[in-house]
């Protein structure tokens, strides 16, 4: 079964219209050694001023899904199937030329390691303001103007000053507010947030993120938070898409999910991480390793490392974790998960 | 000679390739004062003596060919006396007279200017060559890096020395321009033709390794067409090895012209070419060793200034050999 045929789920009532549907989104790596999948059929919506949260460990496919939608993987060895769209209109159809006009000011997209993110032999003025000269033709003088405006607007102190600094002479945080500037250019419709704090320190993680959302109330424009950290997520995601092996697993409104967990992956989530009220007893982490994505295990892709697991004669007729692979399936208002014991799992 | 030039182009690819780690400029991110890496790799270069001696060296070449009168002492290449033959040096004449009977100083002097333009203009066609077929090899990757790899490959298999002498043998009975003359222009296309395939793999394996970083991944993301990413994103990551190994070729390219004028193909006379007054001067060797022994010290000292240049360059721009 695949996850084209589950019933859209109803979002949270806070945000406008939808800006981008992923449907069916499937993203495969072509090797000599076979096939990986590492995204294995995600369908999301995103809407005007959500933060829609994409939860998961390494190499769930979080950020190979993220790329794709920013039409940044290569193609060939990567293969991507399924449908991908920004305002009704398919990116997966549509030429590379339309395709680069929305990259920009339609989707736009912050890295993780800001560093590398920057080229190192240009100042980062040249740099924002090539946001400019490549979408709106404009001159250099006018793009310096305006990567000084955007570079107070990310509240980098002294813009005017450090505008022709080279990116190795910002620190960490000012390299993120940086990138964040070119990102934010040209006022995207949506912002795609690849783990945008992981390579910076707790209190500077806390100011980028507070500027994320400042911006966005700005501005309207909808996040997607691409993250594995959950305290983040937490303090500023509406909803939560929690995947794992390239599928989504679990999805609700932030509150709900972390207050009561639908699948056994999300709970293992929860419980390692360490809460102040149970100082003092031990963390609870989820036994195992990842699948590899070459060789998904067969039935419930987390089934070899649940401890809900139910398997053969245990099992209710079709749903045996190691045989049949759960859908997405709607297992209370608002709340999606997939598992075929969810049920059990939220206690209800 | 050919085989050891070859052997020595790909030392040269390797040293230049592999042990610059050029692909990711690192710089010190404790430094404050306002830097980068080429105003890093001028101040290294500013305190490396053999960078001195091949620049002082070079320049001094440039200004001879610019100006060969102003160093000949008054003396005509082309005013000979048979009485002169083969004359030594002395305090008047210090290179002494060839067998003609012309001064030799004058002649060697004035054969810098065939030697330079024939390097200079066949390293830009190298360059030329090497960046755009690279570029495009190393961007697009796939189908299209297979056939360019294996054209250059083609051109691997054979040496520049033979594919330069059998061009040049051909090319007058052809009507090609330029090849059809025997000129510089032909000497120098003929070296380029047969020797670009080293800068192009440099090229290559550089715009690779610098494709995959991140912020051309970001430059896409920000809707940067695929001409902008590979102009203004990887080429300027891309060149400093390239530049190191075109320093390098351009000495090793005038002493493959020299070779080539040697056996009989390159310049032929009444050009001034040091290949020439080495070939005209080795049946003299027993009675006029100077004939031989001019021509190829300022030939070693030439391909030498720029070699030295070259590894100056590429200490500098790598910076783990600097303290």
């Amino acid at each position: 079964m695949t996850q084209s045929q589950i019933d859209p789920t109803p979002k949270p009532a806070t945000t406008g219209a939808t800006l981008l549907e992923v449907d069916d989104l499937h993203v495969e790596f072509r090797q000599r050694s076979g096939v990986v999948n590492a995204v294995n059929g995600v369908s999301y919506t995103l809407a005007e001023g959500e933060t829609l949260a994409i939860l998961g460990e390494s190499g769930s496919g979080k950020s190979v899904s993220a790329q794709a939608i920013m039409g940044i993987l290569d193609v060939p060895p990567a293969v991507v199937r399924g449908s991908i769209r920004f305002e009704g209109r398919d990116m997966l159809t549509m030429s590379e030329e339309d395709q680069r006009q929305i990259r920009g000011p339609g989707i736009s997209m912050i890295f993780q390691d800001a560093l590398s993110s920057l080229n190192p032999v240009y100042s980062v003025g040249w740099q924002i303001g090539e946001m400019f000269r490549v979408h709106q033709g404009a001159s250099r003088k006018e793009a310096k103007a305006k990567a000084i405006e955007l570079m107070d607007r990310v509240r980098i102190p002294a813009a005017a000053k450090r505008v022709n600094d080279y990116p190795h002479q910002f620190s960490g945080g000012m390299r993120q507010r940086v990138m964040i500037a070119m990102a934010i250019a040209l006022d995207p419709r949506i912002l795609i947030a690849d783990e945008p704090t992981t390579a910076l320190d707790v209190t500077v993680q806390a100011q980028v993120m507070d500027l994320l959302k400042d911006l966005q109330r700005e501005t309207g424009m909808g996040l997607i938070l691409i993250t594995h950290d959950l305290g983040v997520v937490n303090e500023v995601a509406d909803s939560v898409a929690v995947m794992y092996a390239g599928r989504i697993v679990e999805r609700g409104t932030v509150d709900d999910v972390f207050t009561d967990a639908g699948h056994p992956y999300t709970e293992g989530l929860m419980n390692s991480v360490p809460q102040v009220e149970a100082k003092g007893g031990r963390l609870q982490p989820i036994v195992g390793q990842p699948p590899n994505l070459a060789a998904i295990p067969s039935g419930c892709p987390f089934h070899p490392r649940c401890a809900r697991r139910r398997l053969g004669a245990e099992a209710a007729p079709g749903r045996d974790c190691a045989t049949d692979l759960p859908p997405l399936r709607l297992v209370a208002p608002g709340r999606e998960a997939a598992c075929h014991y969810s049920e059990e799992v939220l206690g209800v | 000679m050919t085989d050891q030039q070859q052997m020595d182009l790909r030392k040269d690819e390797v040293e230049a390739g592999t042990t610059t780690g050029l692909a990711s400029p690192s710089v010190d991110p404790l430094s404050s004062r306002q830097n980068s890496l080429w105003s890093d790799a001028w101040g290294a270069l500013k305190r490396n003596p053999l960078f001195w001696i091949g620049s002082v060296l070079t320049a001094l070449l440039v200004v001879v060919a610019l100006f060969p009168q102003l160093f000949v002492r008054g003396a005509d290449p082309r005013a000979c006396d048979l009485a002169n033959s083969k004359a030594l040096p002395s305090a008047q004449h210090w290179f002494g007279y060839d067998q003609q009977g012309c001064d030799y100083m004058a002649n060697v002097v004035y054969g810098a200017r065939n030697s330079l333009i024939i390097g200079i203009f066949a390293v830009v066609v190298v360059l030329l060559l090497g960046v755009v077929v690279g570029a495009i090899a190393g961007y697009f990757g796939g189908f299209v890096d297979g056939i360019m790899s294996r054209i250059a490959d083609i051109f691997y298999a054979l040496p520049l020395i033979l594919g330069a002498l059998v061009l040049l043998r051909v090319g007058p009975t052809t009507d090609i321009p330029i090849l059809n003359t025997r000129g510089p222009g032909a000497v120098a296309l003929a070296l380029a033709l047969f020797g670009w395939m080293t800068a192009m793999r440099l090229v290559r394996s550089q715009v690779i390794a610098v494709k995959s970083s991140d912020y051309v991944a970001a430059a896409r993301a920000m809707g940067a067409s695929n001409s902008r990413i590979l102009i203004r994103h990887i080429l300027p990551n891309a060149v400093a090895p390239v530049l190191v190994y075109t320093t390098i070729t351009i000495g090793v390219l005038i002493a493959a012209e020299a070779t080539l004028t040697y056996l009989g193909v390159g310049l032929q006379r009444p050009a001034i070419s040091w290949g020439l007054q080495i070939a005209a001067g080795q049946d003299l060797i027993r009675t006029a060793p100077h004939l031989v022994l001019f021509p190829s010290i300022v030939l070693t000292l030439t391909v030498m200034a720029f070699i030295l240049m070259g590894d100056a360059l590429r200490d500098a721009l790598d910076p783990r050999q600097r303290a």
